[in-house]
């Protein structure tokens, strides 16, 4: 169990490591460097080559890959070029912003995935359940900015005004005073990313009603709503675990567009404008945190699901030895 | 194939929806009553005789800017489909085959790739290279490689093991041409459905990136861009933002209906797990 966290870890730094890699050479290695970009096109040669020698751009490129691996590790990441705040500051103030809608997003997306998930799954080739597989069909097939525009359109312009239409937040009131700035991102954000937990579930709950030892109990006499929820419900927790942590990384890149839409001052928001203005080390953090959070989500959602499978648990050599991680190679449980 | 894939109701719905955009965005432009670029109006104005559907933030037709802004659009998402399908395609059958180095260091390459998220991915890109049509087809392209090489090479490792295979490799067949003439016929299915479902993604990414501005440039007419110029304008007239909106909805909700015919006919999707 142990060996096998460590293993997932040391895969997760290694990610990291080479997204690092792969982060630098896109944005260090550009056409016209850094303190170019700084000081702009018409600048002044001797001036750029002071700037170049103080940013050490003329040491060789392992070297300065070197120094900025050191600094993103330990937290240095510099200033922005356009505003000249840290980058820190910066990020984790739009982190708090993003944390929140991701939460509130998580917190309805599952709830909501997982019973109406199991709803489908009871009345399988159902009239719900057919509305569900269109449903999330056309959901899954709709860009997230499109989600945002029609609601957009429907509760916050044309249709009604019951919602504001941008999310422009005062940071100096708490964030909860403002729960109707974030109602829109959430809403769009929930709409876009509970399809596939919704199928995933329904999926895996089909199989478990349809097995043998759900028959047994009700063989046995046992009462429909306890078979569900002492029986089957259970072999559904992996498979939530699962689809939350789908949820999230789908939520990392949602984001971007859905923050953008509503002006929402996030991780997606800020990145977007770093991209508009090329301020490469607000790019670079941000394309680093995102990645180490696909990471440390995998890693979480792999554990708890070998921890609430025991089958997994007895096999968690077999599980460490095994190509994938077991949430991107995902099976539904008991077959 | 075709024809049991369009016995099911959705699939027939869904090809006349995506039949139907792609008219407009092919064929539109020859019929728009302005050019894309010229003022016919006042700043979001209403239908009227010179601009059917009125006239957009800065006054020009939204009708003709519709009918020639979805071309770009529909171009890219196909060219960067076929680049994804192609190369994933490709990685999964020498991965598949292999199971041994080759498989190791494609697959381990693919779960990199899969730590970004595909939007993260294109606009690093975009940000540093700027918005050029060929990288955009290329970003888009790879960034969704990983997902399409996880399922194709699946498909792959399941039946090369079979007997038909240990008789190519018996007779002294290449190893290429066991792959393009033996596996690959028995990996079209997974990829046809492979193909529907990046196609809906694909489209969807390139209209995000020209909304955020960071794709096509002003003024070129584009529905993603109108969708975000227009955006401000809501509570005046909602055509110049809804009528782009509508064709992204029912192109891609028309390709994903298509897709979900074909995983039906040629079986199972809802076991996919896609990020």
């Amino acid at each position: 169990m142990l060996a096998l966290i460590v293993r997932r870890l040391a895969v997760g730094v290694l990610i990291v490591w080479l997204v690092s890699i792969l982060v630098f050479l896109v944005t260090m290695l550009l056409p016209g460097d850094a303190a170019q970009t700084i000081l702009g096109r018409q600048a002044n040669p001797t001036a750029l080559a002071l700037l170049q020698k103080q940013m050490h751009l003329n040491d060789p490129a392992i070297v300065q890959y070197g120094r900025w691996l050191g600094d993103m590790v330990t937290g240095h990441w510099g200033k922005s070029l356009v505003s000249q705040d840290s980058v820190s500051s910066l990020v984790l103030t739009a982190a708090e912003n993003t944390g929140l809608v991701m939460l509130v997003t998580t917190l309805i997306a599952t709830p909501l995935a997982l019973i109406v998930g199991v709803a489908g799954a009871l009345r399988s080739e159902g009239a719900l359940d057919h509305v569900l597989s269109v449903a999330t069909l056309i959901l899954v097939a709709l860009p997230a900015f499109v989600i945002a525009v029609s609601l957009i359109f429907l509760l916050a312009t044309t249709v009604t005004h019951v919602l504001p239409a941008a999310s422009v937040i005062d940071p100096s009131a708490s964030l909860l005073s403002q729960w109707k700035l974030l109602a829109l991102p959430v809403l769009t954000l929930v709409l876009g990313v509970v399809s596939y937990p919704i199928r995933m579930i329904r999926a895996s709950m089909v199989e478990v009603l349809q097995s043998d030892y759900i028959l047994l109990a009700r063989l046995h006499g046992l009462a429909s709503p306890r078979v569900i929820i002492r029986h089957a419900l259970p072999n559904a927790v992996a498979t939530t675990i699962q689809a939350t942590a789908l949820n999230l990384i789908f939520l990392a890149g949602g984001v971007v567009v859905v923050e953008t839409v509503f002006s929402y001052p996030g991780i997606g928001y800020t990145f977007v404008q770093a991209v508009s203005d090329r301020d490469i080390p607000v790019i670079q953090t941000l394309v680093v945190l995102l990645a180490t959070f696909y990471v440390v989500v995998n890693l979480v959602a792999d554990v708890l699901v070998i921890l609430v499978t025991p089958r997994l648990r007895v096999d968690a050599r077999k599980a460490a030895d095994a190509d994938e991680p077991v949430m991107l190679a995902y099976e539904p449980i008991s077959s | 194939m075709i024809r049991d894939v369009l016995r099911s109701g959705r699939a027939r719905v869904g090809l006349a929806m995506c039949l139907i955009v792609v008219a407009c965005a092919l064929i539109g432009p020859y019929f728009a009553p302005h050019d894309t670029t010229e003022f016919v109006g006042i700043p979001f104005g209403f239908p009227s005789h010179t601009a059917p559907l009125g006239t957009d933030y800065v006054g020009r037709d939204v009708l003709s800017r519709f009918l020639a802004g979805g071309r770009n659009i529909l171009v890219l998402a196909v060219l960067s489909t076929l680049l994804n399908v192609g190369g994933g395609a490709i990685i999964a059958l020498v991965a598949g085959y292999s199971l041994r180095f080759a498989d190791e260091v494609l697959m381990r390459a693919m779960d990199f790739l899969l730590a970004f998220p595909p939007i993260v991915l294109a606009l690093m890109f975009v940000s540093v290279y700027g918005s050029a049509a060929w990288l955009i087809i290329l970003v888009v392209g790879i960034s969704q490689m990983p997902q399409t090489a996880r399922v194709i090479r699946a498909a792959v490792v399941q039946v090369r093991d079979l007997d038909f295979i240990k008789y190519a490799e018996g007779i002294g067949l290449s190893r290429r041409r066991t792959l393009r003439e033996q596996l690959l016929p028995n990996v079209v299915a997974p990829l046809m459905v492979e193909l529907g479902l990046r196609l809906t993604f694909s489209i969807g990414l390139i209209a995000s990136l020209d909304y955020l501005g960071l794709g096509v440039l002003p003024p070129t007419a584009d529905w993603g861009l109108m969708i975000q110029e227009n955006q401000a304008g809501l509570s005046v007239t909602p055509w110049p933002v809804l009528i782009p909106v509508l064709a992204i909805m029912i192109l891609t909700i028309g390709s994903n209906l298509v897709t979900d015919g074909i995983a039906r006919t040629v079986g199972g999707i809802d076991r996919r797990v896609e990020a």
